[in-house]
């Protein structure tokens, strides 16, 4: 009988542990629906940038309250981590505290904790606040309506709760350590739950032990669940900051991708000696490329992956020109969109063994040629984002294939082209002109 | 004015110094001829020996890659490729950020590698060989803001040029709220300059304006013949073309020195 806490602790642990990495499965399997791109040169950098921007936080300091708060969160979640070891092997073991005869070390660690899940739990309000009741605009654009705008609170309820159950429970640790119960050995130190114990001061060794207990099991439950809800939420981000850094574009914002079976294509025109009507060499393997995307499939695995990892915090939103003056183009919600067709292909997969068609695609279905015409390129929302999230790249890709594909610009980008193609200029000038300027004063 | 061109210069058997890319609007758009007008005359004030291409330029097909015509793009590049190569063109000045950028980070791949300045870029450096110097004494204490243009400043990590000059010009210089790596557009980019905006409230150029004339400019400096249209615009917008003058960084430093 007495080890039946343990083995539904450890049933719990398995079960915990094992759906998170069935979902974690599905999203690599997801993520890997997209094409290759090679983005493994410059490894120094890439790691100097995963440790300078997912791990050292550099561009959330941008925003120096938001950033300052965030950074307080993330240290507390990293560290409070080592507390749920200790929670996991008292949970297996069925000891209490196994790490006490650390002596004035555990004390140190448990008092840290506090104060970081005291600090977490002030964050998280103060994220409320912001969010609830200053009402900052990004967390109210049109697409932060329904599941994202409660996702984002459940992550923050989540949060405040466990902070309260850690300190809770330890608040009744404190109480069960003064009347000497047995197995509620002397250790720890306890800066802020001391001040909560005294509420129970008085409250039978049966009772507390208890609440203790429970309060003990439903964090650890809570844990758990909140492992298993990051698959769900907008919340991967702090897992996924670490490869979306690593493996985010290194070049200069303003270079733009080369689509390489063009080049193939136009040698082959500006080629004097290409045979005009030569036929291509017959190869019934090879599937014919298509210029630029219209679903998440033609896009590569590294804008899957952004579309994973973006948390919708909005950044890239307030500073896009076309949103902010009342387009319907919002990055953020191109990344939304994105990550939602990704879901939608996915479990088409997880029903049918493989992708059945479902005559829908992320093109028009999802995003719509009026937000990709809005955009300016200007890379004002690739700068903002806290973990090198790329919109505009997924941007390009589909005007490419509107233009390409399905000759579907707006007339009056044709126009400016049919000038290129005609007389080398976007306007409708004699290319013999060119240089009047030099006799004009 | 004395604008040599390529053609001319092989035909003497001479190589220049630089090849001066004027760009379609710096060509052919009224106020944009102006700023390339103002350039040259800097160029000729530095003794510096450029060409330009003449009617042998055409578009470097950056705004059709923009608007997704990849096809277009690489047509226009490796058509100006090979009249570059063949001139052995080493050196490529532009007041055109979106030139700029594209014969610098998107030509290469496609066979054309050349070393590519910005015009601030280049003016710096005359001013740096001691080459070129700016008169102080025209544009003294006049209030003066910088607009960055997103080809050159985020998209190539160039803010500092434009300001080393303005400053140089003895004026005096307040920063936008919104600037450098958080400069907004002016809302041309992107192939925006040729069509219409998408329905919204408000045009970007306005809001952009907006900004700058929040810190009381006397003159909206600009870096972009496509960030001068929208800006100028913008101001007239505001009905504040009375009071706010837009000018490209190469026409301040031709009033300065009355070129």
């Amino acid at each position: 009988m007495q080890y039946i806490p343990n083995i539904l602790f450890a049933i719990l642990l398995i079960v915990g542990a094992g759906f998170f990495i069935k979902n974690i499965k599905k999203i690599i399997r997801n993520i890997k629906l997209g094409k290759s791109i090679d983005r493994t040169d410059n490894k120094s950098e890439r790691w100097r940038n995963m440790i300078n921007i997912a791990l050292g936080q550099s561009k959330m300091v941008r925003r120096p309250v938001a950033g300052i708060l965030h950074i307080i969160v993330y240290v507390g979640f990293i560290i409070i981590n080592i507390e749920v070891i200790e929670i996991i092997l008292d949970g297996l073991l069925g000891t209490h505290r196994l790490f006490a005869p650390l002596g004035g070390f555990y004390s140190f660690l448990i008092g840290s904790f506090e104060i970081l899940a005291f600090l977490v739990l002030v964050s998280v309000t103060i994220f409320w606040i912001r969010r609830m009741v200053v009402r900052i605009p990004r967390f109210w654009n049109k697409e932060m309506k329904g599941f994202p705008k409660n996702d984002a609170l459940y992550i923050l309820y989540f949060e405040m709760i466990l902070m309260s159950l850690f300190l809770l429970m330890n608040a009744f640790d404190i109480n069960l350590q003064n009347l000497e119960s047995p197995h509620y050995i002397k250790a720890g130190a306890f800066p802020i739950s001391q001040f909560i114990a005294p509420l129970f001061a008085g409250i039978a060794e049966g009772s507390l032990i208890i609440f203790e207990r429970t309060a003990w099991w439903i964090h650890i439950i809570g844990i758990f669940i909140f492992l298993n809800y990051l698959y769900y939420s907008k919340h991967l981000h702090i897992l996924l900051a670490f490869p979306n850094t690593f493996y985010a574009n290194l070049e200069l914002k303003g270079k733009f991708k080369n689509n390489s079976t063009v080049t193939e294509e136009v040698k082959l025109m500006l080629d004097p000696d290409a045979d005009p009507y030569a036929m291509p060499e017959e190869n019934p393997d090879a599937e014919i490329e298509k210029f630029g995307a219209s679903d998440v499939a033609d896009l590569n695995w590294v804008q899957l992956m952004n579309a994973y990892t973006c948390t919708e915090c909005g950044r890239c939103t307030s500073v896009c020109p076309a949103n902010l003056t009342g387009k319907e183009l919002s990055p953020r919600n191109i990344m939304m969109k994105t990550r939602d067709r990704l879901e939608e292909v996915g479990k088409n997969i997880d029903k049918n063994g493989e992708f059945k068609d479902d005559n829908k695609q992320l093109l028009n279905d999802y995003i719509t040629p009026e937000e990709l015409w809005a955009c300016t390129t200007c890379n004002a929302c690739v700068e903002e984002c806290p973990i090198n999230i790329d919109p505009l790249s997924i941007i390009m890709d589909m005007r490419q294939f509107l233009v390409m594909e399905q000759s579907a610009a707006p007339q009056e980008l044709n126009m400016m082209m049919t000038n290129i193609e005609n007389n080398g200029a976007p306007w409708q000038y004699n290319q013999m002109d060119r240089l009047n300027w030099k006799d004009e004063e | 004015m004395i604008v040599p061109t390529m053609a001319e210069m092989m035909a003497q058997g001479k190589q220049p110094e630089i090849l001066f890319w004027v760009g379609a609007a710096g060509s052919y758009d009224d106020r944009a001829k102006k700023i390339t007008r103002a350039f040259v005359k800097i160029l000729h004030a530095a003794k510096v020996d450029f060409a330009v291409l003449g009617t042998e330029e055409t578009s470097t097909g950056d705004v059709a890659k923009r608007a997704g015509n990849e096809m277009l793009f690489q047509m226009q590049a490796m058509m100006n490729i090979e009249v570059l190569n063949s001139y052995e063109i080493k050196t490529i000045v532009t007041a055109d950020p979106h030139s700029f950028n594209t014969l610098k980070n998107e030509y290469p791949e496609l066979g054309g590698n050349y070393k590519v300045y910005h015009h601030t870029q280049y003016i710096s450096k005359l001013i740096k060989e001691g080459r070129l110097t700016l008169s102080s004494k025209k544009l003294n204490n006049k209030n003066v803001t910088f607009h960055d243009p997103c080809y050159l400043g985020r998209a190539n990590g160039e803010f500092e040029s434009p300001r080393d000059i303005i400053k140089k010009l003895g004026t005096k210089y307040t920063e936008m709220k919104r600037s450098k790596s958080t400069a907004l557009c002016c809302g041309a980019g992107g192939a925006q300059m040729f069509k219409d905006a998408e329905k919204g409230n408000k045009e970007i150029n306005v809001l952009r304006t907006e900004d700058a004339i929040e810190v009381n400019p006397e003159i909206i400096a600009t870096a972009c013949p496509y960030c001068n249209t929208m800006m100028t615009d913008g101001v007239k917008v505001k009905e504040k073309e009375k009071t706010i003058q837009v000018l490209d960084i190469a026409e301040l430093i031709a009033n300065a020195n009355e070129l």
